[in-house]
């Protein structure tokens, strides 16, 4: 059964619950008695009915016991305050579970024997089930066997299915987290205002035009891809940020300058791909675009030991004139994220006010140097 | 129909390309004022009084909404208030908005039939105009979208004590001694009854911080408590001029906020 059918069950009514769940029990229990009645009464040449009748009994009396302690010992041991991803799918574990079968299993045959005596009409002398001794021992054995079997098959296949329904979980939340990264670097105003100045350029200077959608191309191309590979070389990371600026400045004409330092030597180094990518839209959208007369972003990288430096630097209105409500927030979270899962604690992200005399605000990633990033 | 049109956009090539088609769209329409920003916007609607404005939603300084505000607050009584037009790349808040207050907008990348559409309304209006101000209608509008969501809801709570810093020292006022707060470029004016501070932040940041049963906008750059306001005088032009308790001076509410002042 798939974990998405299970949470579908969970969701039905509980008169519904109820029944899937004997037919999930029943399934297991009724063959195993069958097979059993079947063995028993060709090995002991008992008519077949009324061994089944005892089979029956006695099988289904341990599984009710061994159910009843599943369930009831996991909430009891929540109860008391222990907590795990088992106990919380009715398994309270091979040290209590061990035990209670062989109980279960003894206290089941004789019950289960009793239940049948009742139901026949107490002919019990006559067959197997009654005082043989070596035939007591063996179907002892055999109900034994059955009752570990049975809570075998029902451990592995809650773990089987709380394995899937972790895995499910973990495959969503990576894909969220792709989404999200795609989602922030295809910022529809964006993307719009782009598409808006090419249908002008069009129509005014075809040549630029397809300038700018060759920038377009390589920027989406990037994002596409960048939430998907591991690393690319920071000579490509600046290229791509510069194919994102490109059609920055394409929009916002004489009121954005770039600046670009990257020292030869750092050029082959392995990053994140687009890892700064939300830094400088933060710098255009919340620094930048507010300010009527405009102003210039940096972007540098240097080596500082064995640190990798990376900048991006604005001349905007400065972090004390971003509203906090202002959304720079994600970007930020969404790099520091991508960080620490990269290189734990061995990377950062610091922001604060730009030094100088230009004002604006300075945001610097160091990581560290020549280590691939997983 | 000849017009006169005031386009604000603030990217260049976005500026020129709605130009080029708004002369194959509608060829008699002149457009008299072509800015970049909110506040060149706001000032040469107030000198040219053009009958038509196109306004970008996202400029920088002063948004397109907030352009239509102070042009509300601002308009000379007994001039034909102009037709709004805003436009926007992507918007879902403000477009919904929009569309529920039936208010013209476009959305970028600007497509032919789209503008011929808005022209045709727009000329219709024009012929049936009013003569003027703006129209009762217009202003009940613009109440509606400033006061629709934005997209960026408020972070943190209400605002307890104001921290206005003069020098060294911080002055700790709390909201409660505030009789009004008016807005003085990027900062804010903090007038109690017996001092006046100043803050470092805009009063569309304070604004949202403040309890808004108590302290009443009446302008979009004034913020009065409600419980210092001792009466309100209406006048023809719709403005309302309010006095109050611990001030000698005189408040003004704006048509946009006229509303507020209303027997029971």
């Amino acid at each position: 059964m798939n974990p998405a059918a299970a949470a579908d069950g969970a969701r039905r009514p509980l008169p519904q619950r109820t029944l899937l769940w004997l037919w999930h029990e029943l399934r297991v229990g009724v063959p195993i008695a069958l097979v059993a009645s079947t063995f028993i009464s060709v090995m002991f040449d008992d008519p077949f009915v009324r061994t089944m009748v005892y089979s029956l009994c006695i099988g289904l009396s341990i599984q009710l016991l061994i159910e009843a302690g599943r369930y009831g010992l996991a909430a009891w041991l929540l109860h008391q305050g222990a907590d795990s991803a088992s106990l919380r799918e009715h398994w309270p574990g091979w040290k209590w579970m061990l035990p209670w079968c062989v109980g279960a299993a003894l206290i089941g045959y004789f019950g289960g024997s009793l239940l049948a005596d009742w139901l026949t009409g107490g002919q019990r002398t006559h067959s197997p089930f009654g005082t043989n001794l070596r035939a007591l021992s063996l179907i002892l054995m055999f109900s034994l066997g059955f009752t570990l079997a049975a809570v075998w098959f029902f451990y592995s296949r809650s773990r089987m299915m709380t394995l899937q329904a972790m895995t499910v979980a973990a495959e969503r939340s990576a894909a969220e987290a792709q989404l999200k990264l795609l989602q922030s670097q295809l910022e529809p105003h964006m993307l719009f205002n782009t598409l808006a100045n090419l249908r002008v350029l069009i129509g005014t200077d075809p040549a630029r035009a397809q300038a700018m959608l060759d920038r377009l191309i390589a920027f989406l191309r990037a994002t596409l891809s960048a939430s998907r590979s591991g690393s690319h070389a920071l000579a490509d990371e600046f290229d791509r940020l510069g194919d994102y600026l490109a059609l920055m400045a394409v929009r916002m004409g004489p009121r954005l300058g770039v600046r670009v330092e990257l020292p030869d030597a750092l050029r082959a180094l392995p990053v994140p791909p687009l890892l700064l990518q939300p830094l400088v839209e933060n710098s255009i959208r919340h620094a930048l675009e507010p300010k009527v007369q405009g102003g210039r972003i940096d972007l540098s990288a240097r080596r500082d030991g064995d640190t990798l430096v990376l900048c991006v630097r604005d001349t905007g209105i400065g972090l004390a004139h971003v509203p906090p409500s202002n959304g720079t927030k994600f970007g930020l979270r969404q790099v520091r994220e991508r960080l620490a899962t990269l290189y734990g604690t061995r990377a950062s992200l610091t922001l604060e006010e730009a030094p100088g005399a230009e004002g604006g605000t300075l945001a610097t990633v160091r990581l560290p140097l020549q280590q691939s990033p997983a | 129909m000849t017009a006169r049109a005031l386009i604000a956009e603030d990217e260049p090539l976005l500026l020129e390309g709605l130009r080029a088609e708004l002369k194959s769209a509608w060829p008699e329409l002149e457009v008299v004022a072509a800015v970049h920003d909110g506040d060149s916007a706001l000032q040469q609607a107030l000198q040219q009084r053009p009958e038509v404005c196109f306004l970008d939603i996202r400029m920088p300084g002063t948004s397109g909404l907030e352009v239509a505000q102070a042009l509300a607050e601002d308009w000379p009584a007994g001039e034909p208030f102009p037709l709004l037009v805003f436009i926007s790349a992507y918007d879902q808040y403000a477009l919904q908005a929009f569309e529920a207050q039936a208010v013209d907008y476009l959305v970028k990348p600007v497509q032919g039939e789209r503008l011929a559409a808005c022209v045709q309304r727009l000329r219709a209006r024009l012929a049936e105009r009013a003569p003027a101000g703006p129209l009762p209608q217009t202003l009940e509008q613009l109440r509606a979208l400033l006061a629709a969501p934005t997209g960026s809801p408020a972070a943190g709570g209400r605002l307890e004590v104001i921290q206005a810093s003069a020098g060294n020292t911080v002055h700790m006022v709390p909201v409660d001694d505030v009789v009004y707060f008016e807005a003085a470029d990027k900062y804010v004016r903090v007038i109690t009854a017996d001092k006046e501070h100043l803050i470092r932040m805009s009063l569309k940041d304070l604004l949202p911080q403040l309890d808004a049963q108590r302290f009443w906008q009446v302008h979009r750059g004034t913020v009065v408590r409600a419980r210092s306001i001792v009466s309100a005088l209406r006048h023809e032009s719709g403005k309302v001029t309010l006095t109050l308790r611990e001030r000698p001076e005189r408040l003004t509410a704006s048509r946009l906020y006229a509303h507020l002042f209303k027997g029971m």
